[in-house]
């Protein structure tokens, strides 16, 4: 039944995709050394740009790439070389009680939640590009036309809220990072 | 129009035996051709630094020391391999590839020559032609920082993780302004496929976008690019002076010779990327000579793309490396606002000239305001901070020191 929805090089790019997606995610929780973890975190956003790319979006592939692995990560490893929060860390202390149980009941939640949302659901479409809903004039070059208008339309505001949310978070952590050395000084005087 | 001009016409009757080959011959070719063409790089920066400071450079192997490369590039395949023990030994294993596959995978979405036909196909010399075409060159300029800071971290040594630090923190800095100069490039286009951006300037010297946006986004981009290949004088990642050889500092053998090769793969593809975006890339004048037509595009490209190259090595030659703050002052309070301003003022223009006009007012008053705040910024330093004179008047250490220590027996 699968096999009548998909062709063959459909579930290879699935296949693909998903091993990368799983591996590194699995990684990331696995690894104990914070630059690997970076480095699965990699993993996975390729996993997921190679998946956009057999849903036939490839302007959010390359975005992907160009926001998550080319400029995030890279600031992640930035602050981790920077702070030396290298090698190995002791994590016995817990600095939030109970934080493990609720993480457990977070997760159960989360799985859940997407069985449900895959149950009441078609499991199946058997559309390539369900991004564009099929629609030929967004696969390809049009692609960019049909994430621009729907941003600067129907998504306009959400787009500026996240515009504003993002230059606010700037200006708080300049402010929180840029303190008044003289008022140290006359503390500890 | 613009799907049709996205997929490489010799897809359009089909895909046979015949098409897949020359596919792959092209791929290949394109692949060799990159190849040799960083050979006699390498051999060109060394003969022309050479003759800009009265040595003679290479001349024992080959005609003018041509094979001077391949000579080195054998010493480094057969020479040890080392690995540091506090290396990190897979990721140090992996660092020069990561900088060397961007470098590849850049190269293939740039238009060398016109389309030629071949067996009754129409080829167009570009071994690939994607829709989103220069954000993939985008994207892999943001990949091949990982090679640099990876090689640096894992190296379990100071210096190479200084430099590393310094790498992340300058592609950082510089692909805002980057990225918003394509932006430019690509609103006065329409579209983002290479081919097509270079088919948009094929009309004559007017076209070319280095005039058509005016210079001011053709020099951001220039200055952004050298940035990150990290070449002079942006190369304060490898700066010989303050951190022995940078993130290479523990390489030796054939992984050094595969940083060695992605660094000069990469300042030609980026010349090319330059001439694509800017220059028209194959474009120019055509003699009407039957059967050698084709010829000429790839010529005007070879032309160019040298241009650039030269102009990489002159910069070596002649320029000062820049300071590490003096390098961020330029790429976040000049490159950034900079670029931004002038993609709102060709955007402002491409609607209408009022609106351009508007924009160019705006973004001056904008501008203005930019520079006074920096400037009460500057001001406002206080505390022992403040002992220290500004930025560039660099005083002797033993009076900084002094200044501290006095202030705090206050």
């Amino acid at each position: 039944m699968i096999a009548a929805a998909y062709a063959i090089p459909d579930i290879l790019a699935f296949l693909t995709a998903a091993v990368m997606i799983v591996v590194g995610a699995l990684g990331v929780l696995a690894v104990k050394n914070p630059v690997h973890a970076a480095l699965s975190l990699i993993l996975t956003l390729f996993g997921v740009a190679v998946a956009f790319v057999a849903q036939a979006a490839d302007f959010l592939a390359v975005v992907q790439i160009i926001v998550y692995a080319g400029a995030i990560v890279v600031l992640f490893l930035f602050v981790i070389m920077f702070l030396g929060v290298d090698r190995f860390e002791t994590v016995r202390v817990e600095p939030l009680v109970g934080q493990r149980a609720l993480a457990g009941v977070g997760a159960v939640i989360t799985v859940g939640g997407l069985i449900v949302l895959l149950a009441s659901s078609h499991w199946v479409t058997g559309a390539v590009a369900v991004s564009t809903s099929g629609h030929p004039a967004a696969v390809g070059a049009g692609n960019v036309r049909a994430v621009g208008t729907a941003v600067f339309t129907t998504y306009l505001f959400a787009f500026e809220a996240t515009a504003a949310l993002l230059i606010i978070a700037v200006v708080g952590a300049v402010l929180l990072a840029r303190r008044e050395r003289r008022m140290d000084r006359e503390e500890e005087a | 129009m613009m799907l049709a001009s996205a997929v490489d016409p010799i897809y359009a009757h089909g895909v046979t035996l015949a098409v897949v080959v020359i596919v792959l011959v092209r791929m290949v070719v394109g692949f060799a051709a990159l190849m040799g063409a960083v050979t006699v790089m390498i051999w060109f920066e060394r003969k022309a630094i050479s003759d800009m400071q009265s040595r003679i450079g290479p001349t024992r192997w080959g005609p003018f020391g041509l094979f001077q490369t391949l000579a080195d590039g054998l010493k480094l395949i057969v020479k040890e391999d080392l690995v540091p023990q506090e290396a990190d030994r897979f990721v140090f294993k992996l660092a020069p590839y990561l900088s060397l596959i961007p470098a590849l995978v850049t190269f293939a979405i740039v238009p060398v020559g016109g389309t030629v036909d071949i067996a009754g196909h129409p080829v167009v010399l570009q071994m690939a032609n994607p829709p989103v075409g220069v954000l993939l060159m985008l994207a892999m300029s943001g990949i091949s920082v990982y090679g640099v800071v990876l090689a640096g971290w894992s190296s379990g040594s100071k210096y190479p993780l200084m430099s590393s630090v310094r790498a992340s923190a300058q592609m950082i800095s510089y692909e805002a302004a980057l990225g918003m100069t394509i932006v430019t490039v690509v609103l006065a286009t329409g579209s983002l496929s290479t081919q097509n951006i270079v088919a948009a300037q094929a009309h004559g010297i007017w076209h070319w976008n280095l005039i058509r946006l005016g210079i001011v986004p053709f020099v951001i981009f220039l200055i952004a690019i050298t940035a990150e290949l990290n070449r002079p004088p942006f190369d304060v990642v490898e700066a010989e002076t303050e951190l022995v050889g940078g993130f290479h500092t523990e390489y030796s053998s054939f992984r050094f010779g595969v940083f060695y090769l992605a660094e000069f793969m990469n300042t030609i593809t980026m010349s090319a990327i330059i001439v694509t975006l800017f220059l028209g890339g194959p474009a120019g004048w055509v003699p009407n000579i039957p059967h050698l037509r084709w010829l000429f595009p790839i010529l005007w490209f070879l032309i160019k793309t040298t241009l650039f190259a030269f102009g990489y090595i002159w910069f070596r030659a002649a320029l000062p490396r820049f300071r590490y703050d003096q390098l961020m002052d330029l790429g976040w309070k000049r490159l950034i606002p900079l670029s931004l301003g002038w993609m709102l003022i060709v955007a402002g223009f491409l609607i209408r000239p009022s609106w351009g006009f508007l924009m160019a007012a705006l973004v001056i008053l904008a501008w203005t305001l930019l520079t006074r705040t920096v400037a009460i910024g500057a001001q406002r330093q206080e505390g022992a901070d403040s002992l220290l004179p500004a930025i560039g008047e660099r005083p002797l250490p033993g009076r900084v020191l002094r200044a501290f220590t006095d202030h705090e027996e206050d």
